[in-house]
């Protein structure tokens, strides 16, 4: 199903690529000693050489390095043994030293690719086209005071990734899809928390849109720091509308940056952006090129997990689970983790059930993540193996989960303390199945007659009669013999 | 010359050496030594060789090297006077790189080439002149007024100018205010005054020097170096400016040498080159004559001196004049109003810093930073600033060739000796024409080394230059000791006369 | 290279300078001068020359990643024009 906005001249199609800024995960800054963590009282994360007085130099920092090349490598993409880090030059209030030190014509990064797993289990590849490391900036405050702007930099040369799709994407679902993976890779491997509500990861996505069948692509605008998956899809949607009523109006599409306001539900041009742009990039002369050796590329390697594309390759092999359940269960480490503690030694697809279905419902209820769920792999897997040996069957389990989720208690336990040990007692079953004919002897009558299906409602009262401890393949079986004389 | 047996009467005319000698050998205290200088910089104010005095730490500074002194705990340069050039960010000190637009600045920070020197026991006696962010070759781009050079030329009593950027460095070592003085140097800086105002002046080799907190102005050329008096003086000096710093990504980490011990004076067997570009068709008489002399003279002490071609020099001013206000351009764009410096109020963030960056910075700077942000610009980038650095490429790769002949390169520092304060050069790129000889040698990151050695028939300084490889001051300083010797320069500037000092 | 007066103007703007209308025409004839001037530029031959941005023959060094700077608002916050909560205060920005 293709993705396509019907305007009044025809069909369009939309064109997205994404600019993802990811925080690296570090102790210190990218080009300085100060602290990055967030939150902290303004400007007391700041060094001289953030605050860019007179005669401060950048010196980087390694561990910056590493996280770049590990998020190439998680991309599968080429790593460039040499860069450059370049100064984009701009003014603004929040960017003390008047340029940005970031990389231009040598990323560190070069082309990758990011398989998107979409929600109906098929699998999509978008290209990376480079990653660099730059400085973040600082933070401007606007609604503090009513005629002055509030400058605090702490966040002000904070290490980022900028990871730069192809403009390969096609529908906001992709998008979105794009951003879960990114997210989910970049948290495997430690380089960034992927936090998007902290603005640890800010997205600029860039749109345009063209007739169906046209093969050059048109004008582009770039919606700038939309800071949800759900707001680039809404984002996506409204750039998209307005680009068609703008071409489908005779009008052209100018090349543009734009905010999303998501109360609105639409995007609209930025006023302080409306200057031509004229970034003069150059090599900073303050920093030598950035270089190191495959050993240091293979260090790297070494130290990466097990990748989610891999993983899920893995669960799909070794577990038989669908492409579908895979993908969900290898979102995020903990998941997968979780979910192997479980299956390992038992039945894979049981436990993707119950993990997927039962588990990571009950979590979202009760607000809980797979890391602090109250019951462990190590219960959840005892409780498939009661199913499994017949102590207790599927209804009665689902009960005993109940109690878990509530208590954290061991199933065992609850299954003793209850008295939910499943009945396989042939002659308690049979008296039961009796007493139930017996009631309804003119229901009875139309089985006998040929009517199955009410054969169901019998296994139901007698489940009931039962308190659901009965065997139910059991109760089956004796019903069928009494009923049909099989 | 260790003697202090044959001290000149006043402390100020001492060499560096032969007051740390003094010092050592408790012939005078630090108290002594510092109250002579601050008395003569009392009286040179004419001069305008400093923007800020601090006659009060350099009591407190000369007070803590007697103890050390005392306390045999002091460093190579305990108690010795100096000038700091006001480029350099000087913890609690005000802090200008002689422009509007950092009035008031007072650094919390102390730059690594001056915390080293203090830690040597060096004594500041305040911040000297320059040009305005160190653009310029007269200090007359000083938002302090011009510096004056002490020298005046023979019969003539107009004031000269002390050259620039490191003006008032030059002129304060000069007239003897100071024992020593720090310059920087990013075209010829340090050179060109030192050459102005008969002094020696070294600008080490690119990443000898630490960079951090001295106010950048082309971070590719930018090299901070000793103004003395003599060779030995500045061989002092540099070893405890010298080093390298994490802080700096340029800096190298090579070992200090120790540069006095390479002073022998032997130059027998040395290679010298003449580059045969730096003669052109236009070149001063006198200046000439006093190469050749110069040349002779290393001749004369057993070196060999063959003549060696820089075929891309004529180019070297041109690329020069871009790298280094594409760098300034963006170097420059911190100064914004909302850290630090003046501020001039405006209704929005951008008519602010427009406003305030056209009041604080002055006409050279404004004129650099515009030919910068060109050169960089779309459409521009690749015919200006690409092909500067291509050109840049070829003028350093001329000189790795020559070194592959000689040992040394011998020119004049400058193609004329110190101009009228008053005669007024329009035209900047006759102004820029001053940087011809020194401009080269920063392109490639050479240690390069202005000595006094004769006087024009005006009677004014002219200095030559040593030019040696990366890293190689010593061989450097060692054939410019030689010169020295052999120049035997004891001319005096009129200042010196004018202010009863014979 | 002659630059014009609107030329000027747009890169007086970059550099975030005011120049005065009646500067501007002065101004672009003297950095048109400089321009022209660095052309010579152009003889020289410089195929396959790579540009050069570093005189330093090093290896950019590694800091270790470690906190060893900030902690001082007061510091950083010294020399400030305008000062407001710990922060540094400019004219309202309208995004």
């Amino acid at each position: 199903m293709t993705y396509r906005i019907q305007g009044e001249t025809g069909s369009w199609e939309v064109v997205i690529g994404l600019e993802v800024h990811a925080q690296v995960i570090s102790a210190s800054k990218l080009f300085s000693g100060a602290s990055t963590t967030f939150g902290a009282e303004p400007n007391t994360q700041v060094s001289l050489v953030d605050a860019a007085l007179p005669g401060m130099l950048p010196v980087i920092n390694g561990v910056c390095v590493e996280q770049a090349v590990r998020t190439g490598l998680a991309l599968r993409a080429k790593i460039n043994h040499r860069s450059i880090f370049a100064r984009k030059n701009y003014f603004y209030a929040d960017l003390p030293q008047g340029y940005q030190i970031s990389q231009y014509e040598q990323p560190i990064v070069g082309e990758g690719k990011l398989v998107l797993d979409m929600p109906d289990g098929s699998s999509r590849t978008v290209g990376i086209e480079r990653l660099h490391l730059e400085q973040d900036a600082g933070k401007s405050m606007h609604d503090q005071h009513p005629t002055r702007s509030l400058i605090d930099l702490n966040r002000a040369g904070v290490a980022l990734m900028e990871i730069v799709s192809r403009p390969d994407m096609r529908e906001p679902e992709e998008a979105g899809a794009y951003l879960r993976k990114l997210r989910s890779i970049l948290r495997y491997i430690g380089t960034c928390d992927g936090n998007m509500e902290e603005g640890s990861m800010r997205c600029d996505v860039n749109v345009s849109v063209r007739p169906e069948g046209e093969t050059e692509l048109r004008t582009r605008c770039e919606v700038k720091n939309v800071n949800s998956v759900r707001f680039v899809m809404q984002a996506i949607e409204a750039e998209a509308s307005r680009q068609v009523q703008v071409w489908e109006s005779g009008a052209e599409v100018k090349q543009e940056t734009r905010l999303f306001d998501p109360s609105k539900g639409e995007t609209r041009s930025m006023r302080s952006k409306e200057h031509a742009h004229d970034y003069r990039y150059f090599p900073d002369p303050d920093l030598l090129p950035l270089e190191f050796d495959e050993d240091f590329v293979d260090r790297v390697r070494q130290s990466l997990p097990e990748l989610p594309d891999d993983k899920k390759e893995r669960f799909i092999t070794d577990y038989g689970l669908t492409p579908y359940d895979a993908s969900v269960l290898v979102v995020d480490r903990e998941s997968a983790d979780y979910f192997e503690a479980v299956a390992q030694g038992r039945d894979g697809k049981t436990a993707a059930n119950w993990v997927i279905n039962n588990l990571f419902g009950a979590l979202a209820k009760a607000g809980h993540s797979v890391a602090d769920s109250p019951v462990s792999a190590a219960a959840l897997g005892k409780l498939l193996d009661l199913m499994a040996s017949d102590v207790i069957n599927g209804r009665i389990a689902k009960d005993v989960f109940d109690v878990m989720i509530g208590t954290g208690g061991d199933p065992e336990a609850i299954v003793e303390e209850r008295g939910l040990r499943q009945v396989t007692d042939t002659g308690a079953i049979e008296a039961a199945i009796d007493a139930v004919i017996a009631a309804n002897p003119g229901k009875a009558d139309e089985v006998r007659g040929g009517k199955e299906k009410l054969l169901g409602w019998f296994v139901g009262q007698v489940m009931k009669a039962t308190g659901g401890k009965a065997n139910p393949g059991l109760v089956n079986d004796i019903l069928k013999s009494r009923l049909l004389g099989g | 010359m260790e003697s202090t047996s044959s001290l000149p009467a006043d402390l100020t005319d001492l060499t560096l050496v032969q007051a740390r000698s003094g010092l050592e050998q408790g012939t005078f205290s630090p108290t002594e030594l510092v109250q002579a200088h601050l008395d003569r910089l009392e009286k040179a104010d004419a001069l305008n060789a400093f923007i800020t005095k601090t006659p009060d730490l350099a009591l407190a500074q000369a007070e803590r090297a007697e103890k050390r002194l005392r306390d045999r705990t002091h460093g190579p340069l305990e108690g010795i006077p100096l000038g700091i050039k006001d480029l350099f960010c000087t913890e609690g000190v005000e802090t200008t790189a002689a422009s509007r637009i950092l009035k008031g600045f007072i650094p919390p920070y102390e730059s690594t080439v001056t915390d080293k020197l203090f830690q040597a026991g060096a004594v500041m006696l305040g911040k000297t002149n320059l040009d305005e962010f160190a653009m310029g070759s007269s200090n007359k781009t000083s938002a302090a007024g011009p510096c004056l050079n002490p020298w005046r030329r023979a019969g003539d009593d107009e004031a000269l100018v002390p050259g620039g950027s490191s003006g008032g460095s030059a002129s304060a070592v000069s007239a003897r205010l100071v024992l020593g003085a720090t310059g920087t140097d990013t075209g010829g800086s340090i050179r060109q005054p030192a050459a102005f105002c008969g002094i020696v002046g070294l600008k080490p080799t690119y990443g000898r020097c630490s960079r951090w907190g001295i106010v950048a102005f082309a971070s590719s050329l930018d090299q901070a170096g000793p103004m003395t008096r003599t060779v030995h003086d500045a061989a002092v000096m540099l070893r405890a400016m010298a080093g390298h710093d994490p802080r700096d990504s340029t800096s190298a980490p090579v070992e200090v040498p120790n540069y006095e011990a390479a002073l022998t004076g032997d130059i027998r067997g040395l290679r010298v080159g003449l580059p045969r570009e730096y003669r052109p068709d236009g070149l001063d008489p006198e200046m000439a004559a006093l190469w050749d002399k110069g040349a002779q003279m290393l001749r004369d002490a057993g070196a060999e001196v063959v003549e060696v071609s820089l075929p891309h020099t004529r180019y070297a001013l041109a690329t020069y004049y871009i790298v280094a206000p594409a760098e300034a351009s963006s170097n420059l764009a911190r100064y914004d109003g909302v850290r630090y410096g003046l501020r001039v109020e405006g209704a929005s963030l951008d008519e602010m810093y427009c406003k305030t960056r056209a009041a604080g910075f002055g006409s050279e700077v404004r004129r650099r930073i515009l030919i910068g942000t060109y050169a960089l610009s779309a459409g521009y980038y690749d015919a200006y600033y690409l092909k500067a650095q291509r050109v840049r490429a070829r003028i350093a790769d001329d000189f790795r060739q020559a070194f592959r002949d000689v040992d040394v390169l011998l020119t004049p520092t400058t193609p004329t000796a110190a101009f009228g304060l008053n005669e007024t050069i329009d035209d900047p790129i006759t102004m820029y024409l001053n940087d011809v000889f020194t401009v080269p040698t920063s392109l490639a990151g050479l240690p390069g080394l202005s000595i006094p050695v004769g006087l024009s028939s005006k009677g004014l300084p002219i200095g030559l230059q040593l030019i040696g490889r990366h890293f190689d001051e010593e061989t450097v300083l060692n054939a410019g000791l030689v010169l020295e010797r052999a120049a035997a320069f004891t001319h005096r500037p009129a200042f010196l006369t004018d202010t009863g000092e014979a | 290279m002659a630059l014009d007066k609107t030329t000027v103007a747009n890169i007086a703007f970059l550099a975030r300078l005011d120049v005065p209308q009646d500067q501007q025409e002065a101004l672009a004839g003297e950095l048109s001068g400089i321009l022209t001037w660095i052309e010579q530029l152009g003889e020289v031959d410089t195929q396959d020359v790579a540009p050069m941005t570093c005189v330093a023959d090093l290896a950019l060094a590694w800091r270790e990643d470690v906190i060893t700077d900030g902690g001082y608002p007061a510091r950083v916050l010294a020399n400030a024009p305008e000062q407001l909560d710990g922060c540094y205060v400019v004219p309202k920005v309208v995004e």
